[in-house]
């Protein structure tokens, strides 16, 4: 009897420790942790949309609540105002979500460009439509307001070949990321409003 | 019988060295060796594991009851692990991205709880600690040193740190890279060849 107290004290001592350390040190790193998967996951993404940019893109970010979701947007300085902002929006892959992050110029109201974040589509096929780079150009200044498509559903979008549904994928997150900014264009200005001085 | 606190030490790095002669831990010696800069940042972080759990189990020797010992074991060794995965997520990103599900995985490393269960349960905490180095450091120079072979067949060139501009182009552009070494049969040529050139040393 008394060894099995002890063995309960000892164990249930120990993961108690083991908790309280995790806990302390999970505390104490959230933030950079937050800071390094930002900029290794979408930091290459967002960079390349804001091409030029005077500031720190992943620095000088906001949220928005959005109904029940928090949406992160992201700043970037052009021409000495910020006029760019870039959200991360998905769209269904032939291997799963395809996460896109989507720039927009707040000025001209077009797009500033895309950038695949993660995605798991079929390397070679799919997958160019992060790797290669003439795929995400297209998407460079359409207007905003209308849906973007591929050729093959009317659209102006060449699909990457054999990959029409990553290439769907991309459109719709496109799409997407415009109809968010539509919906909360007044809430955006107003954050942009306090980075301009 | 009774080891100086040198030979502690030492024993790790040659007449005991994990991977060839123990021949323990050999998963992330093979999945992960494709350079030698993930080589080294998955030994010091086996070696930081295998020190930190070396000295909490042999201070907590004689509290620890023998019946349980090894759930006591695994919930220190655990909970290094995961300090290790937090501080790298938060200071080498890269590499941890590089070196993925191998991280979390230390928790069954065999080289960890063999030391806990074999050395650490049974010795001092000063004892415990140069044990713990010195099989940590030996397993960090075998991986890495498996990783130059392998890279240096397979592409060329010599990465010992990336952040720190630390690569190599050795062979030069004109090499044609051997990629079957840093593929995963590649590893066990190596792995097998290098056991067979340490063995071919004389044992005093």
């Amino acid at each position: 009897m008394r060894e099995m107290i002890k063995m309960v004290v000892v164990l249930t001592i120990l993961s108690l420790g083991s908790g309280g350390v995790l806990a302390y040190l999970r505390n104490n790193t959230q933030e950079r942790i937050d800071n390094q998967v930002l900029e290794f996951v979408k930091g290459p993404a967002i960079r390349a949309i804001f091409e030029g940019a005077t500031n720190d893109p992943i620095k000088d970010r906001f949220t928005i609540k959005d109904g029940e979701t928090e949406r992160t947007f992201f700043v970037g300085v052009l021409d000495g105002e910020p006029r760019g902002i870039a959200l991360e929006t998905s769209g269904k892959g032939y291997g799963g979500d395809v996460g896109l992050m989507v720039g927009i110029d707040v000025k001209e109201n077009a797009l500033l460009g895309v950038g695949v974040t993660t995605h798991a589509e079929t390397p070679g096929m799919g997958a160019k439509a992060k790797s290669d780079p003439s795929f995400a150009a297209q998407f460079k200044e359409l207007s905003l307001g209308e849906p973007i498509k591929v050729t093959a559903d009317g659209g102006t979008i060449n699909a990457i070949s054999g990959a029409t549904i990553t290439s769907r994928a991309v459109s719709s997150a496109a799409t997407e990321a415009d109809g968010i900014y539509q919906k909360l264009k007044s809430q955006i200005e107003e954050k942009l409003k306090g980075i301009k001085q | 019988m009774a080891k100086s606190l040198t030979q502690e030490f030492v024993k790790g790095l040659w007449d005991e060295v994990p991977p060839f002669r123990l021949v323990l831990g050999l998963c992330p010696v093979l999945a992960v060796t494709k350079s030698v800069e993930n080589g080294i940042g998955m030994g010091l972080a086996t070696t930081f594991v295998l020190v930190g759990s070396n000295v909490l189990v042999s201070s907590l020797r004689k509290v620890i009851p023998s019946k349980v010992r090894i759930a006591c074991y695994i919930v220190i060794i655990a909970t290094f692990v995961t300090v290790v995965e937090l501080l790298m997520q938060a200071f080498v990103y890269g590499l941890f991205l590089k070196l993925g599900i191998f991280i979390p995985l230390i928790v069954v490393n065999c080289v960890v709880l063999g030391r806990s269960e074999a050395f650490a349960s049974k010795n001092g905490v000063l004892r415990s600690l140069l044990d713990g180095l010195g099989i940590g450091i030996g397993f960090t120079l075998s991986l890495a040193a498996l990783g130059a072979v392998r890279e240096l067949l397979g592409t060329g060139l010599l990465t010992i740190w990336k952040d720190w501009g630390l690569t190599f182009d050795i062979f030069g552009p004109a090499y044609k890279p051997f990629t079957f070494m840093v593929e995963a049969p590649g590893a066990f040529v190596a792995l097998g060849l290098m056991l067979c050139l340490m063995n071919l040393v004389p044992k005093k």
